[in-house]
């Protein structure tokens, strides 16, 4: 349960950084999820690139659209004005982790770890968001839906940093977001979010990265009552057996979780 | 440790400097460097909260930082919570309340507990029960270790009025 050897080097700015990246490199900055990987030496990189002395890189600007700086720490961001700006943000925050990772752990942390059963990368697909990678040859915007690729896998290139997420407004859309885990702030063994006009249904916790259910978001917009809407859902899903879970437990409750988060976005309007 | 760097910290309001290599754990460096074994180590995989300091006055899990990554930085840790040679209110009131039995998870507790307190003075158990959630105690059940709490917000909101 201790690290293997590997090089650190603390980075003053994301130029810095960048510079610093490479192959076998990897970006450290709340370590919520990255150092468990290293003390179970199930990460072994040979550079850490230290970000958390960035200045400027966990700002939280809210305009038109809400950006949020990658290092962000989770629990300022669940007492800013973006988690009153999109109030599912705020909900679905609470359930990441607990108060001591929230301290430390950063929004773009937990996007770029890309665990399939968590919660800020299904809030990202469901908002319709987006992450702004810099790499030393420029910029690039990756939307959610092209971001999580599968399983703690996504978009994003080894020489690039993942700088803002970018949801495209507040928005106050009635929500539901409902969760099975053994232990609050636990990851999930499923989950689902609901949102209405426009709907958007997300599951996560189910496969390898959170996923949309397009036929059960049309239902939603016709007013589909909730158990067609959860039939429709997860009618194909074969999510994977394991420790916590076998696959048809999960398959039974996330058709639950789904008409709860319908009934509790429902009740909100 | 032969890529080991000096790392200055400000441990319980005193400067201490101590040598860790990159991959020493905070956790580590506190206890073997600089012999702080009040800070406890059980899962060290971010789960249990037995190894939480406060890092600049937040609450961090010592096993999940990295000793090179505190460097400047303000710790405070359970050794540093008594007054005067006493026990802290929140000390009191665990003992008061059975809040510990075997004491491994202690430490996170009290300190889990006193940002809490700082937070919200007259936290309900809803409340307290939530911020308690990352920390994991294998005795008591949790009742008593609500009721300390409880009881260490009303000393401490009697100490300030």
């Amino acid at each position: 349960m201790k690290p293997a050897r590997f090089d650190y080097v603390a980075v003053a700015s994301t130029d810095e950084a960048l510079d610093a990246l490479a192959d076998e490199a990897k970006v450290l900055a709340g370590g919520q999820s990255l150092v468990p990987l290293l003390n179970m030496r199930l990460a072994r990189p040979s550079l850490l690139v230290d970000v958390n002395r960035v200045p400027g890189l966990d700002r939280v600007e809210l305009d038109e659209a809400v950006r949020i700086g990658a290092l962000a720490r989770q629990a300022d961001v669940l007492a800013s004005p973006a988690a009153a700006a999109v109030p599912l943000l705020a909900a679905a925050l609470r359930h990441v982790g607990h108060p001591a990772t929230r301290s430390r752990g950063t929004i773009g942390g937990s996007l770029a770890h890309a665990d399939p059963a968590a919660e800020l990368p299904a809030i990202l697909l469901a908002l319709d968001g987006e992450v702004v990678a810099r790499s030393r040859t420029g910029e690039r915007k990756i939307a959610a839906e092209a971001f999580f690729t599968g399983p703690f896998t996504t978009a994003l290139r080894a020489d690039e940093l993942l700088t803002d997420v970018v949801l495209p407004r507040p928005d106050s859309r009635p929500f539901g977001f409902a969760e099975l885990s053994r232990r609050h702030g636990d990851f999930a063994l499923a989950g689902a979010i609901v949102l209405l006009r426009p709907a958007r249904l997300v599951l996560f916790g189910l496969g390898g990265a959170p996923e949309r259910a397009p036929v059960a978001e049309r239902a939603l917009d016709e007013g589909a009552p909730a158990a067609e809407v959860a039939e429709a859902a997860t009618r194909d899903l074969s999510p994977v057996d394991d420790v916590h879970a076998d696959g048809a437990y999960r398959r039974r409750i996330a058709a639950v979780l789904v008409r709860r988060a319908i009934q509790e976005a429902r009740s909100r309007g | 440790m032969a890529d080991a760097r000096a790392v200055t910290v400000s441990v319980d309001g005193r400067a201490r400097t101590g040598l860790a290599e990159p991959r020493l754990l905070l956790s580590d460096f506190l206890r073997h460097e600089l012999g702080l074994t009040g800070v406890h180590v059980a899962c060290e995989q971010g789960g249990c909260g037995a190894c939480i300091v406060l890092l600049d006055g937040r609450l961090a899990l010592s096993c999940l930082t990295l000793a090179v990554q505190a460097d400047g930085s303000r710790i405070d840790t359970v050794e540093g919570l008594g007054r005067d040679g006493g026990l802290h209110p929140i000390q009191q009131a665990f003992q008061a309340h059975h809040g510990l039995q075997c004491g491994f998870c202690t430490p996170g507790m009290l300190l889990t507990a006193q940002v809490l307190l700082q937070q919200a003075p007259d936290p309900t158990d809803d409340e307290i029960r939530d911020h308690l959630s990352g920390n994991v105690c294998r005795c008591t059940g949790y009742a008593g270790i609500v009721a300390s709490v409880r009881e260490a917000a009303r000393l401490l909101r009697e100490e300030h009025s």
